[in-house]
């Protein structure tokens, strides 16, 4: 397959986190990947569950967000159902030695939910930069991929954006738990 | 997404603006985040943990709850591949047969189909991959994360602008 060289590299940034993930983590997050109990105490049902006190819930989800193994706890909309039905994988071709820069200038526009630096792989694959842009339609998105092209200037060297037709599968991160179920 | 309701965003409650705009990051961590949330509201915990249910039900969130960071927990890639439109279906439901397959899209493109996979080690992951490849016939483009970019500010809802 293409690309195998740089999983290395993605193990790598693994091990180098400066959090490792016990099993009780692991428990813990098995326990609310899908979402907290609606409860009015949801730790509590979390340690019940587990088996650890609700202090201890709260502590180690607080360390996982503290180290950004949690990015967030919140509410998480569903976009398409607020009416964003345009989204778009807008795609570049950008000079390497500039990706930082030019990605944290596109990570932070407004409609970009998510902006990742991924490998090239040449010749059937020759961006590095990918940016999703959500709108309510695909002019809406056109709109807000011309604007990333006009911040970019000379830096854009081809771009293209691929609209997803259908969604065959969404979940939420599956961690699988170790007798495999 | 079966349903394409499409929701007139003036029809949320007051209260249900406030849950869908001011909590995505900061669900309270303590032991009853929805009584400080009605505090901060200033309705009540039931009314909470009820307009939550609704928004829960009627598919405007899809769960209150953590986001875990991508390649934290375990390895995950994104991945492609390039099928002809009458094996389409019969690939897509062989890679979403792999539990650790979060994600699976149709896209418009050569490679025209789009997935993410979380496997628990990078074994299991290039595992999965080999085996993809081998049961499509095609090759798998694997691109996996080298920098995200990205400051996860949430989801910008449209009313934050209406009145500009």
């Amino acid at each position: 397959m293409w690309g195998s060289d740089l999983m290395l590299d993605s193990v790598k940034n693994v091990s180098m986190a400066d959090y490792e993930l016990d099993e009780i983590d692991r428990k813990i997050v098995l326990a609310t990947q899908a979402g907290l109990p609606l409860d009015a105490k949801p730790y509590h049902k979390v340690a019940s569950e587990i088996g650890i006190s609700t202090d201890e819930v709260m502590q180690r989800m607080q360390a996982m967000l503290s180290h950004g193994v949690i990015r967030r706890i919140g509410v998480v909309p569903n976009h398409y159902a607020l009416g964003y039905k345009g989204n778009g994988m807008s795609v570049w071709d950008v000079p390497d030695d500039k990706i930082a820069e030019l990605g944290e200038k596109i990570g932070a526009l407004d409609n970009v939910s998510h902006c990742y630096h991924r490998p090239r792989h040449l010749p059937e694959w020759n961006y590095n930069l990918f940016a999703m842009v959500h709108g309510h339609d695909r002019d809406e998105v056109e709109q807000q991929v011309q604007q990333i092209a006009e911040l970019l200037g000379d830096n854009d060297r081809g771009h293209t954006v691929l609209y997803s037709t259908r969604i065959l599968k969404k979940t939420g991160l599956r961690l699988q738990d170790k007798q495999g179920k | 997404m079966g349903g394409q309701q499409k929701f007139n965003l003036n029809d949320f409650s007051e209260l249900e603006r406030r849950l869908l705009n001011d909590f995505q990051h900061n669900l309270p961590l303590t032991s009853a985040p929805y009584e400080d949330i009605a505090e901060q509201t200033g309705a009540s915990e039931n009314e909470v943990i009820s307009a939550i249910q609704k928004l829960t039900k009627d598919g405007v969130i899809s769960r209150v709850g953590a986001v875990f960071t991508p390649n934290k927990i375990g390895v995950s890639t994104l991945a492609a591949i390039s099928v002809t439109e009458d094996k389409l279906q019969e690939t897509a439901d062989m890679i979403n047969e792999y539990a650790e397959v979060n994600h699976n899209y149709e896209r418009e493109h050569d490679f025209n189909l789009w997935f993410v996979i979380t496997a628990s080690d990078e074994e299991r992951l290039k595992d999965i991959l080999s085996e993809i490849e081998q049961k499509s016939g095609s090759q798998v483009l694997n691109l996996p994360l080298v920098e995200d970019f990205h400051i996860d500010l949430g989801f910008d809802l449209p009313w934050a602008h209406s009145s500009e």
